[in-house]
Protein backbone atom coordinates (compact mmCIF):
# COMPACT_ATOMS: atom_id res chain seq x y z
CA UNK A 1 0.00 0.00 0.00
CA UNK A 2 2.82 2.34 0.87
CA UNK A 3 6.20 1.77 -0.72
CA UNK A 4 9.05 4.08 0.07
CA UNK A 5 12.51 3.75 -1.39
CA UNK A 6 15.53 5.90 -0.73
CA UNK A 7 13.39 8.81 0.36
CA UNK A 8 15.41 11.92 1.17
CA UNK A 9 14.33 15.46 1.91
CA UNK A 10 16.53 18.49 2.38
CA UNK A 11 15.39 21.80 3.80
CA UNK A 12 18.15 23.98 2.51
CA UNK A 13 21.33 22.60 3.99
CA UNK A 14 19.48 20.60 6.61
CA UNK A 15 18.67 16.99 5.77
CA UNK A 16 15.35 16.13 7.38
CA UNK A 17 15.14 12.54 6.26
CA UNK A 18 17.89 10.46 4.77
CA UNK A 19 17.42 7.50 2.48
CA UNK A 20 14.30 6.05 4.10
CA UNK A 21 13.10 2.72 2.77
CA UNK A 22 10.08 0.96 4.14
CA UNK A 23 6.76 -0.61 3.24
CA UNK A 24 3.30 -0.74 4.71
CA UNK A 25 1.12 -3.64 3.69
CA UNK A 26 -2.63 -3.45 3.05
CA UNK A 27 -4.66 -3.60 6.25
CA UNK A 28 -1.67 -2.90 8.41
CA UNK A 29 -1.32 -0.26 11.10
CA UNK A 30 2.23 0.94 10.89
CA UNK A 31 3.58 3.02 13.74
CA UNK A 32 6.11 5.69 13.05
CA UNK A 33 8.07 6.40 16.17
CA UNK A 34 10.68 8.96 16.87
CA UNK A 35 11.55 12.02 18.89
CA UNK A 36 10.57 15.47 17.75
CA UNK A 37 12.51 16.52 14.70
CA UNK A 38 13.22 12.96 13.64
CA UNK A 39 11.55 13.46 10.27
CA UNK A 40 8.18 11.88 10.91
CA UNK A 41 6.16 14.85 9.79
CA UNK A 42 8.36 15.37 6.75
CA UNK A 43 7.87 11.79 5.64
CA UNK A 44 4.14 11.99 6.15
CA UNK A 45 3.90 15.21 4.24
CA UNK A 46 5.66 13.64 1.31
CA UNK A 47 3.38 10.60 1.41
CA UNK A 48 0.26 12.74 1.57
CA UNK A 49 1.25 14.68 -1.53
CA UNK A 50 1.89 17.91 0.33
CA UNK A 51 5.43 18.22 -0.89
CA UNK A 52 7.78 16.28 -3.10
CA UNK A 53 10.94 14.58 -1.81
CA UNK A 54 14.39 15.78 -2.78
CA UNK A 55 15.36 12.27 -3.82
CA UNK A 56 13.85 8.86 -3.76
CA UNK A 57 10.56 7.31 -4.71
CA UNK A 58 7.38 6.98 -2.72
CA UNK A 59 4.33 5.15 -3.92
CA UNK A 60 0.97 5.17 -2.21
CA UNK A 61 -1.73 2.77 -3.39
CA UNK A 62 0.44 2.14 -6.42
CA UNK A 63 0.74 5.78 -7.47
CA UNK A 64 3.85 7.90 -7.41
CA UNK A 65 3.57 10.84 -5.00
CA UNK A 66 5.27 13.23 -7.41
CA UNK A 67 4.11 12.20 -10.87
CA UNK A 68 0.62 11.12 -9.85
CA UNK A 69 0.13 13.40 -6.91
CA UNK A 70 -3.58 13.97 -7.52
CA UNK A 71 -4.26 10.23 -7.70
CA UNK A 72 -2.40 9.77 -4.44
CA UNK A 73 -4.29 12.58 -2.77
CA UNK A 74 -7.59 11.07 -3.84
CA UNK A 75 -6.70 7.87 -2.00
CA UNK A 76 -5.09 9.23 1.13
CA UNK A 77 -6.77 10.55 4.23
CA UNK A 78 -4.39 12.84 6.04
CA UNK A 79 -4.54 14.32 9.49
CA UNK A 80 -1.69 16.82 9.94
CA UNK A 81 -0.12 17.49 13.29
CA UNK A 82 -1.87 20.82 13.68
CA UNK A 83 -5.45 19.92 12.87
CA UNK A 84 -6.43 22.09 9.93
CA UNK A 85 -9.82 23.57 10.73
CA UNK A 86 -11.70 26.74 9.91
CA UNK A 87 -12.86 28.04 13.28
CA UNK A 88 -15.52 30.26 11.73
CA UNK A 89 -17.33 27.34 10.13
CA UNK A 90 -19.67 24.88 11.75
CA UNK A 91 -18.58 21.27 11.94
CA UNK A 92 -21.06 20.31 9.25
CA UNK A 93 -20.12 23.16 6.92
CA UNK A 94 -16.46 22.31 7.26
CA UNK A 95 -16.90 18.64 6.49
CA UNK A 96 -19.30 19.44 3.68
CA UNK A 97 -16.68 21.75 2.17
CA UNK A 98 -14.04 19.04 2.33
CA UNK A 99 -16.48 16.48 0.93
CA UNK A 100 -17.29 18.82 -1.96
CA UNK A 101 -13.61 19.33 -2.70
CA UNK A 102 -13.28 15.57 -2.91
CA UNK A 103 -16.34 15.33 -5.14
CA UNK A 104 -18.12 12.92 -2.86
CA UNK A 105 -21.59 11.93 -3.95
CA UNK A 106 -24.37 12.38 -1.40
CA UNK A 107 -22.00 14.54 0.60
CA UNK A 108 -24.56 15.36 3.28
CA UNK A 109 -25.11 11.71 4.11
CA UNK A 110 -21.42 10.94 4.09
CA UNK A 111 -20.75 13.82 6.47
CA UNK A 112 -23.38 12.43 8.82
CA UNK A 113 -21.73 9.02 8.56
CA UNK A 114 -18.26 10.20 9.51
CA UNK A 115 -19.68 12.32 12.31
CA UNK A 116 -21.23 9.12 13.62
CA UNK A 117 -17.93 7.30 13.37
CA UNK A 118 -16.11 9.90 15.45
CA UNK A 119 -19.09 10.35 17.78
CA UNK A 120 -19.53 14.02 17.00
CA UNK A 121 -23.00 13.89 15.45
CA UNK A 122 -24.43 15.99 18.25
CA UNK A 123 -22.10 18.86 17.55
CA UNK A 124 -22.68 19.00 13.82
CA UNK A 125 -24.11 22.49 13.91
CA UNK A 126 -21.71 23.91 16.48
CA UNK A 127 -18.95 26.26 15.46
CA UNK A 128 -15.51 24.73 15.34
CA UNK A 129 -14.13 27.60 17.42
CA UNK A 130 -16.20 26.35 20.36
CA UNK A 131 -14.84 22.81 20.29
CA UNK A 132 -12.36 21.35 22.72
CA UNK A 133 -8.99 20.07 21.55
CA UNK A 134 -10.16 16.49 21.64
CA UNK A 135 -13.22 17.27 19.59
CA UNK A 136 -11.14 19.14 17.05
CA UNK A 137 -8.89 16.14 16.75
CA UNK A 138 -11.91 13.99 16.06
CA UNK A 139 -13.19 16.41 13.45
CA UNK A 140 -9.77 16.28 11.83
CA UNK A 141 -10.02 12.51 11.80
CA UNK A 142 -13.54 12.71 10.35
CA UNK A 143 -12.16 14.89 7.58
CA UNK A 144 -9.52 12.29 6.82
CA UNK A 145 -12.17 9.57 6.61
CA UNK A 146 -14.66 11.38 4.39
CA UNK A 147 -13.62 9.81 1.11
CA UNK A 148 -13.10 6.34 2.56
CA UNK A 149 -9.41 6.44 1.76
CA UNK A 150 -7.38 3.32 1.18
CA UNK A 151 -4.54 4.81 3.18
CA UNK A 152 -4.75 6.89 6.32
CA UNK A 153 -1.85 9.04 7.42
CA UNK A 154 -2.18 10.37 10.94
CA UNK A 155 0.44 12.69 12.36
CA UNK A 156 0.49 12.45 16.15
CA UNK A 157 -3.25 11.95 16.43
CA UNK A 158 -3.27 11.83 20.22
CA UNK A 159 -0.98 14.72 21.01
CA UNK A 160 -2.42 17.29 23.39
CA UNK A 161 -5.38 15.19 24.42
CA UNK A 162 -6.35 14.24 27.94
CA UNK A 163 -6.09 10.57 28.93
CA UNK A 164 -9.75 9.80 28.34
CA UNK A 165 -9.65 11.38 24.91
CA UNK A 166 -6.43 9.57 24.09
CA UNK A 167 -8.04 6.26 24.84
CA UNK A 168 -11.03 7.20 22.74
CA UNK A 169 -8.98 8.22 19.74
CA UNK A 170 -6.84 5.09 19.98
CA UNK A 171 -9.87 2.86 20.00
CA UNK A 172 -11.20 4.78 17.05
CA UNK A 173 -8.00 4.35 15.08
CA UNK A 174 -7.89 0.66 15.78
CA UNK A 175 -11.45 0.32 14.59
CA UNK A 176 -10.78 2.29 11.45
CA UNK A 177 -7.53 0.46 10.84
CA UNK A 178 -9.23 -2.89 10.50
CA UNK A 179 -10.03 -2.23 6.88
CA UNK A 180 -7.32 0.08 5.65
CA UNK A 181 -3.67 0.82 5.81
CA UNK A 182 -2.79 3.28 8.53
CA UNK A 183 0.49 5.08 8.99
CA UNK A 184 0.56 6.73 12.36
CA UNK A 185 3.26 8.76 14.01
CA UNK A 186 3.78 9.11 17.70
CA UNK A 187 6.53 9.53 20.19
CA UNK A 188 4.83 7.45 22.83
CA UNK A 189 5.93 3.85 22.73
CA UNK A 190 2.98 2.47 24.67
CA UNK A 191 0.70 4.05 22.14
CA UNK A 192 2.44 2.25 19.31
CA UNK A 193 2.22 -0.95 21.31
CA UNK A 194 -1.49 -0.60 21.78
CA UNK A 195 -2.41 0.33 18.25
CA UNK A 196 0.20 -0.80 15.79
CA UNK A 197 0.91 -4.08 14.07
CA UNK A 198 4.40 -2.99 13.24
CA UNK A 199 6.65 -0.20 14.42
CA UNK A 200 9.30 1.75 12.63
CA UNK A 201 11.66 3.80 14.73
CA UNK A 202 13.17 6.79 13.08
CA UNK A 203 15.84 9.04 14.50
CA UNK A 204 17.65 11.94 12.89
CA UNK A 205 16.02 11.17 9.57
CA UNK A 206 17.03 7.53 9.44
CA UNK A 207 15.29 4.29 10.25
CA UNK A 208 16.85 2.82 13.36
CA UNK A 209 14.80 -0.30 13.69
CA UNK A 210 11.70 -1.92 12.29
CA UNK A 211 9.77 -4.60 14.14
CA UNK A 212 6.59 -5.58 15.89
CA UNK A 213 6.03 -3.72 19.16
CA UNK A 214 6.31 -6.89 21.24
CA UNK A 215 9.60 -7.91 19.75
CA UNK A 216 10.86 -4.39 20.10
CA UNK A 217 10.08 -4.33 23.77
CA UNK A 218 11.70 -7.59 24.59
CA UNK A 219 14.35 -8.26 22.05
CA UNK A 220 15.73 -4.89 21.40
CA UNK A 221 17.91 -4.40 24.40
CA UNK A 222 18.49 -8.03 25.10
CA UNK A 223 17.14 -7.75 28.62
CA UNK A 224 13.81 -7.90 30.34
CA UNK A 225 13.36 -5.77 33.38
CA UNK A 226 11.26 -6.60 36.40
CA UNK A 227 10.66 -4.39 39.36
CA UNK A 228 10.35 -6.03 42.77
CA UNK A 229 9.01 -4.34 45.86
CA UNK A 230 8.74 -5.80 49.34
CA UNK A 231 7.57 -4.44 52.64
CA UNK A 232 10.26 -3.17 54.97
CA UNK A 233 13.85 -2.39 54.09
CA UNK A 234 14.42 -5.63 52.20
CA UNK A 235 17.70 -6.61 53.79
CA UNK A 236 19.29 -9.49 51.93
CA UNK A 237 16.78 -9.28 49.11
CA UNK A 238 19.34 -8.28 46.53
CA UNK A 239 21.57 -11.16 47.39
CA UNK A 240 18.67 -13.56 47.32
CA UNK A 241 17.53 -12.55 43.86
CA UNK A 242 21.05 -12.53 42.50
CA UNK A 243 21.25 -16.15 43.54
CA UNK A 244 18.40 -17.20 41.25
CA UNK A 245 19.65 -18.77 38.05
CA UNK A 246 18.92 -16.76 34.91
CA UNK A 247 19.05 -13.40 36.63
CA UNK A 248 21.40 -10.79 35.33
CA UNK A 249 22.05 -7.42 36.87
CA UNK A 250 20.18 -6.45 40.01
CA UNK A 251 20.10 -2.90 41.24
CA UNK A 252 18.51 -1.39 44.31
CA UNK A 253 16.32 1.59 43.51
CA UNK A 254 15.41 2.38 47.08
CA UNK A 255 14.93 0.45 50.30
CA UNK A 256 12.86 -2.59 49.55
CA UNK A 257 12.65 -1.88 45.83
CA UNK A 258 14.82 -3.52 43.21
CA UNK A 259 15.17 -3.62 39.50
CA UNK A 260 16.03 -7.00 38.11
CA UNK A 261 17.31 -7.77 34.64
CA UNK A 262 17.04 -11.10 32.90
CA UNK A 263 17.46 -12.41 29.41
CA UNK A 264 14.34 -12.16 27.26
CA UNK A 265 12.11 -15.01 26.29
CA UNK A 266 11.47 -16.36 29.74
CA UNK A 267 9.25 -14.68 32.28
CA UNK A 268 11.21 -14.69 35.54
CA UNK A 269 8.40 -13.35 37.67
CA UNK A 270 7.01 -16.67 39.02
CA UNK A 271 10.46 -17.83 40.09
CA UNK A 272 11.27 -14.51 41.70
CA UNK A 273 7.94 -14.53 43.52
CA UNK A 274 8.42 -18.03 44.84
CA UNK A 275 11.91 -17.31 46.09
CA UNK A 276 11.05 -13.98 47.66
CA UNK A 277 8.08 -15.37 49.54
CA UNK A 278 9.92 -18.50 50.57
CA UNK A 279 12.62 -16.32 52.11
CA UNK A 280 9.95 -14.66 54.26
CA UNK A 281 9.62 -11.27 52.55
CA UNK A 282 6.22 -9.67 52.14
CA UNK A 283 5.95 -9.17 48.41
CA UNK A 284 4.18 -5.91 47.54
CA UNK A 285 4.75 -5.61 43.85
CA UNK A 286 6.20 -7.56 40.98
CA UNK A 287 5.91 -6.25 37.47
CA UNK A 288 7.70 -6.02 34.19
CA UNK A 289 9.07 -2.61 33.37
CA UNK A 290 8.16 -1.42 29.91
CA UNK A 291 10.97 0.32 28.19
CA UNK A 292 10.21 3.88 27.39
CA UNK A 293 11.05 5.24 24.01
CA UNK A 294 13.85 7.21 25.56
CA UNK A 295 15.36 4.01 26.93
CA UNK A 296 15.16 2.41 23.55
CA UNK A 297 16.88 5.33 21.95
CA UNK A 298 19.60 5.30 24.49
CA UNK A 299 20.03 1.61 23.91
CA UNK A 300 19.94 1.93 20.15
CA UNK A 301 22.35 4.76 19.85
CA UNK A 302 24.62 3.77 22.70
CA UNK A 303 27.55 2.33 20.82
CA UNK A 304 27.13 4.25 17.63
CA UNK A 305 28.95 7.44 16.87
CA UNK A 306 26.73 10.48 16.52
CA UNK A 307 25.61 10.89 12.92
CA UNK A 308 26.97 14.04 11.27
CA UNK A 309 25.29 17.09 12.64
CA UNK A 310 21.68 17.25 11.65
CA UNK A 311 19.89 19.80 13.69
CA UNK A 312 17.06 18.02 15.42
CA UNK A 313 16.47 20.67 18.04
CA UNK A 314 13.78 22.33 16.01
CA UNK A 315 10.47 20.68 15.31
CA UNK A 316 9.78 19.02 12.01
CA UNK A 317 9.33 21.91 9.67
CA UNK B 1 -13.08 23.89 -12.81
CA UNK B 2 -15.55 22.54 -10.30
CA UNK B 3 -12.97 22.92 -7.55
CA UNK B 4 -12.52 26.56 -8.43
CA UNK B 5 -16.19 27.12 -7.88
CA UNK B 6 -16.24 25.13 -4.61
CA UNK B 7 -13.36 27.15 -3.18
CA UNK B 8 -14.79 30.43 -4.46
CA UNK B 9 -18.11 29.64 -2.87
CA UNK B 10 -16.53 29.09 0.53
CA UNK B 11 -14.50 32.27 0.19
CA UNK B 12 -17.58 34.23 -0.71
CA UNK B 13 -19.56 32.82 2.19
CA UNK B 14 -16.66 33.48 4.53
CA UNK B 15 -16.94 37.19 3.88
CA UNK B 16 -20.50 37.17 5.10
CA UNK B 17 -19.67 35.17 8.20
CA UNK B 18 -16.75 37.33 9.20
CA UNK B 19 -17.47 40.61 10.99
CA UNK B 20 -14.44 42.11 9.30
CA UNK B 21 -16.25 42.04 5.98
CA UNK B 22 -19.21 43.94 7.36
CA UNK B 23 -16.93 46.54 8.88
CA UNK B 24 -15.15 46.73 5.56
CA UNK B 25 -18.34 47.25 3.56
CA UNK B 26 -19.67 49.74 6.08
CA UNK B 27 -16.51 51.81 6.07
CA UNK B 28 -16.21 51.67 2.32
CA UNK B 29 -19.77 52.85 1.80
CA UNK B 30 -19.42 55.49 4.49
CA UNK B 31 -16.26 56.99 3.02
CA UNK B 32 -17.71 56.83 -0.44
CA UNK B 33 -20.82 58.58 0.84
CA UNK B 34 -18.73 61.33 2.39
CA UNK B 35 -16.78 61.85 -0.83
CA UNK B 36 -19.99 61.76 -2.81
CA UNK B 37 -21.52 64.42 -0.59
CA UNK B 38 -18.45 66.67 -0.75
CA UNK B 39 -18.12 66.31 -4.51
CA UNK B 40 -21.80 66.91 -4.97
CA UNK B 41 -21.65 70.10 -2.95
CA UNK B 42 -18.66 71.28 -4.93
CA UNK B 43 -20.44 70.45 -8.16
CA UNK B 44 -23.53 72.42 -7.14
CA UNK B 45 -21.41 75.46 -6.42
CA UNK B 46 -19.69 75.07 -9.78
CA UNK B 47 -22.93 74.48 -11.59
CA UNK B 48 -23.98 77.98 -10.64
CA UNK B 49 -21.22 79.34 -12.87
CA UNK B 50 -20.93 76.64 -15.47
CA UNK B 51 -23.64 75.11 -17.50
CA UNK B 52 -22.97 71.41 -16.95
CA UNK B 53 -24.23 69.00 -14.36
CA UNK B 54 -22.04 66.61 -12.33
CA UNK B 55 -21.76 63.11 -13.75
CA UNK B 56 -20.89 59.68 -12.47
CA UNK B 57 -17.20 60.58 -12.35
CA UNK B 58 -17.69 62.28 -9.00
CA UNK B 59 -18.38 58.79 -7.59
CA UNK B 60 -15.97 56.68 -9.60
CA UNK B 61 -13.05 59.06 -9.03
CA UNK B 62 -12.97 58.75 -5.23
CA UNK B 63 -13.85 55.08 -5.46
CA UNK B 64 -10.66 54.39 -7.42
CA UNK B 65 -8.55 56.11 -4.77
CA UNK B 66 -10.31 54.19 -2.02
CA UNK B 67 -9.88 50.87 -3.80
CA UNK B 68 -6.20 51.52 -4.26
CA UNK B 69 -5.67 51.36 -0.51
CA UNK B 70 -8.48 49.06 0.44
CA UNK B 71 -7.89 46.20 -1.99
CA UNK B 72 -4.53 45.15 -0.53
CA UNK B 73 -6.12 45.01 2.93
CA UNK B 74 -8.99 43.03 1.50
CA UNK B 75 -6.85 40.44 -0.27
CA UNK B 76 -3.97 40.11 2.19
CA UNK B 77 -5.52 37.24 4.10
CA UNK B 78 -6.72 35.13 1.17
CA UNK B 79 -3.86 32.65 1.12
CA UNK B 80 -1.63 33.97 3.92
CA UNK B 81 -4.24 33.06 6.50
CA UNK B 82 -4.54 29.50 5.23
CA UNK B 83 -0.81 29.16 5.63
CA UNK B 84 -0.79 30.62 9.10
CA UNK B 85 -3.59 28.44 10.44
CA UNK B 86 -2.32 25.29 8.75
CA UNK B 87 -5.41 24.78 6.61
CA UNK B 88 -3.14 25.16 3.61
CA UNK B 89 -1.93 21.66 4.37
CA UNK B 90 -5.50 20.52 3.99
CA UNK B 91 -5.98 22.21 0.63
CA UNK B 92 -2.62 21.09 -0.69
CA UNK B 93 -3.33 17.46 0.20
CA UNK B 94 -6.84 17.52 -1.22
CA UNK B 95 -7.14 16.50 -4.85
CA UNK B 96 -7.09 20.11 -5.98
CA UNK B 97 -4.64 21.55 -8.49
CA UNK B 98 -2.61 24.53 -7.38
CA UNK B 99 -4.08 26.82 -10.02
CA UNK B 100 -7.59 25.80 -9.01
CA UNK B 101 -6.86 26.91 -5.49
CA UNK B 102 -5.51 30.28 -6.59
CA UNK B 103 -8.31 30.82 -9.08
CA UNK B 104 -10.90 29.85 -6.49
CA UNK B 105 -9.50 32.31 -3.98
CA UNK B 106 -9.50 35.01 -6.61
CA UNK B 107 -13.02 34.27 -7.82
CA UNK B 108 -14.47 34.30 -4.31
CA UNK B 109 -12.96 37.67 -3.53
CA UNK B 110 -13.92 38.99 -6.96
CA UNK B 111 -17.55 37.98 -6.53
CA UNK B 112 -17.62 39.69 -3.17
CA UNK B 113 -16.21 42.88 -4.66
CA UNK B 114 -18.80 42.65 -7.43
CA UNK B 115 -21.49 42.58 -4.76
CA UNK B 116 -19.93 45.63 -3.16
CA UNK B 117 -19.85 47.42 -6.51
CA UNK B 118 -23.54 46.67 -6.91
CA UNK B 119 -24.11 48.34 -3.55
CA UNK B 120 -22.26 51.45 -4.66
CA UNK B 121 -24.69 51.82 -7.56
CA UNK B 122 -26.92 53.57 -5.08
CA UNK B 123 -24.83 56.74 -5.51
CA UNK B 124 -25.26 57.03 -9.30
CA UNK B 125 -28.91 56.28 -8.68
CA UNK B 126 -29.21 59.21 -6.28
CA UNK B 127 -27.29 61.40 -8.71
CA UNK B 128 -29.63 60.35 -11.46
CA UNK B 129 -32.52 61.84 -9.53
CA UNK B 130 -30.65 65.03 -8.79
CA UNK B 131 -29.58 66.01 -12.27
CA UNK B 132 -31.68 66.63 -15.30
CA UNK B 133 -32.11 64.87 -17.62
CA UNK B 134 -30.35 62.15 -15.68
CA UNK B 135 -26.76 61.01 -15.81
CA UNK B 136 -24.93 59.75 -18.87
CA UNK B 137 -25.64 56.01 -18.95
CA UNK B 138 -22.73 55.28 -21.26
CA UNK B 139 -20.29 56.94 -18.92
CA UNK B 140 -21.77 55.00 -16.03
CA UNK B 141 -21.42 51.67 -17.77
CA UNK B 142 -17.92 52.28 -19.06
CA UNK B 143 -16.84 53.52 -15.64
CA UNK B 144 -18.19 50.49 -13.87
CA UNK B 145 -16.73 48.14 -16.44
CA UNK B 146 -13.41 49.83 -15.76
CA UNK B 147 -13.89 49.38 -12.03
CA UNK B 148 -14.65 45.70 -12.49
CA UNK B 149 -11.54 45.27 -14.64
CA UNK B 150 -9.40 47.14 -12.15
CA UNK B 151 -10.74 45.24 -9.16
CA UNK B 152 -10.21 41.91 -10.93
CA UNK B 153 -6.55 42.66 -11.54
CA UNK B 154 -5.95 44.14 -8.09
CA UNK B 155 -7.41 41.08 -6.42
CA UNK B 156 -5.24 38.85 -8.56
CA UNK B 157 -2.14 40.81 -7.54
CA UNK B 158 -3.26 40.65 -3.90
CA UNK B 159 -3.83 36.89 -4.02
CA UNK B 160 -0.44 36.38 -5.64
CA UNK B 161 1.34 38.43 -2.98
CA UNK B 162 -0.66 36.68 -0.27
CA UNK B 163 0.59 33.35 -1.59
CA UNK B 164 4.19 34.43 -1.03
CA UNK B 165 3.95 35.70 2.53
CA UNK B 166 2.37 33.93 5.45
CA UNK B 167 2.40 37.22 7.35
CA UNK B 168 -0.68 39.25 6.47
CA UNK B 169 0.83 42.62 7.33
CA UNK B 170 3.73 41.98 5.00
CA UNK B 171 1.29 40.80 2.35
CA UNK B 172 -0.65 44.03 2.74
CA UNK B 173 2.38 46.28 2.45
CA UNK B 174 3.84 44.43 -0.51
CA UNK B 175 0.64 44.31 -2.52
CA UNK B 176 0.04 48.00 -1.80
CA UNK B 177 3.58 48.57 -3.04
CA UNK B 178 2.98 46.59 -6.23
CA UNK B 179 -0.20 48.50 -7.00
CA UNK B 180 1.47 51.83 -6.27
CA UNK B 181 4.36 50.95 -8.56
CA UNK B 182 1.90 50.13 -11.33
CA UNK B 183 0.17 53.39 -10.51
CA UNK B 184 3.19 55.63 -10.91
CA UNK B 185 5.26 53.61 -13.35
CA UNK B 186 4.41 55.86 -16.30
CA UNK B 187 6.08 58.75 -14.52
CA UNK B 188 9.37 57.04 -15.17
CA UNK B 189 8.63 56.25 -18.78
CA UNK B 190 10.39 59.40 -19.94
CA UNK B 191 13.64 58.26 -18.34
CA UNK B 192 13.78 55.18 -20.54
CA UNK B 193 14.19 55.05 -24.26
CA UNK B 194 12.75 52.88 -27.00
CA UNK B 195 11.30 49.60 -25.88
CA UNK B 196 11.68 50.41 -22.19
CA UNK B 197 9.71 53.55 -22.68
CA UNK B 198 6.97 51.69 -24.49
CA UNK B 199 6.87 49.00 -21.84
CA UNK B 200 6.64 51.43 -18.94
CA UNK B 201 3.93 53.34 -20.71
CA UNK B 202 2.04 50.14 -21.40
CA UNK B 203 2.19 49.08 -17.76
CA UNK B 204 0.60 52.37 -16.69
CA UNK B 205 -2.33 51.29 -14.55
CA UNK B 206 -4.26 54.59 -14.25
CA UNK B 207 -3.73 55.33 -17.91
CA UNK B 208 -5.63 52.21 -18.91
CA UNK B 209 -8.31 52.90 -16.38
CA UNK B 210 -8.66 56.49 -17.45
CA UNK B 211 -10.12 55.49 -20.80
CA UNK B 212 -12.98 53.69 -19.07
CA UNK B 213 -13.33 56.68 -16.79
CA UNK B 214 -13.76 58.93 -19.81
CA UNK B 215 -16.37 56.59 -21.20
CA UNK B 216 -14.17 54.92 -23.78
CA UNK B 217 -14.06 51.15 -23.93
CA UNK B 218 -10.88 50.11 -25.69
CA UNK B 219 -10.13 46.48 -26.39
CA UNK B 220 -6.48 47.14 -25.53
CA UNK B 221 -7.42 48.35 -22.04
CA UNK B 222 -9.61 45.31 -21.48
CA UNK B 223 -6.76 43.10 -22.64
CA UNK B 224 -4.37 44.93 -20.29
CA UNK B 225 -6.44 44.27 -17.19
CA UNK B 226 -7.33 40.73 -18.17
CA UNK B 227 -3.73 39.83 -18.88
CA UNK B 228 -2.58 41.44 -15.64
CA UNK B 229 -5.15 39.32 -13.84
CA UNK B 230 -4.10 36.15 -15.64
CA UNK B 231 -0.42 36.84 -15.08
CA UNK B 232 -0.86 37.45 -11.36
CA UNK B 233 -2.93 34.27 -10.99
CA UNK B 234 -0.34 32.30 -12.90
CA UNK B 235 2.42 33.67 -10.67
CA UNK B 236 0.26 32.80 -7.68
CA UNK B 237 0.05 29.14 -8.64
CA UNK B 238 3.76 29.08 -9.44
CA UNK B 239 4.44 30.52 -5.99
CA UNK B 240 2.43 27.75 -4.36
CA UNK B 241 4.23 25.17 -6.44
CA UNK B 242 7.55 26.63 -5.28
CA UNK B 243 6.31 26.56 -1.71
CA UNK B 244 5.80 22.83 -2.02
CA UNK B 245 9.36 22.25 -3.18
CA UNK B 246 10.97 24.20 -0.41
Amino acid sequence: MIEVEGLTKDYGPRRAINNLTFKANPGEILGFLGPNGAGKTTTMRILSGYMPPTWGVAKVAGFDVVDQSLEVRKRVGYLPETVPLYPDMTVFEYLKYMADLRHIKNADERVDDVLDIVHMDERANGYISNLSKGMRQRIGLAQALLHEPEVLILDEPTIGLDPAQIREVRTLIREIGKHRTVLLSTHILSEAQQICDRVLIINKGEIVVEDTPERLQAGLTGVQRVSVKVQGDGDGLEKLIKGITGIGRVSTIQEGALEVESSPGKDMRPIIAKNVIKAGFDLLELKTIDLSLEDIFIELTRDEPEPPSTDDSEADA
Amino acid sequence: MRNVWIIARREYKYFFISPVAYAFVFLFMLLLGVFFYLNLRGAIVQAAYQAYAPDVQIIIGPMVTLLLFVMPAFTMRTIAEEMRTGTMELLLTAPVKDWELVAGKWLGAFLFMLSLLVFTLIFPLILNFLVKPGIDQGLLMAGYLGLIMMVASMIAVGVFVSSIFSNQVVAFIVSLGVVLVLWFVSQFASTAAGLGNQLLNYLDFPGHFNNFYQGIINLSDVVYFLSLTALALLLGSVSIEIRRWR
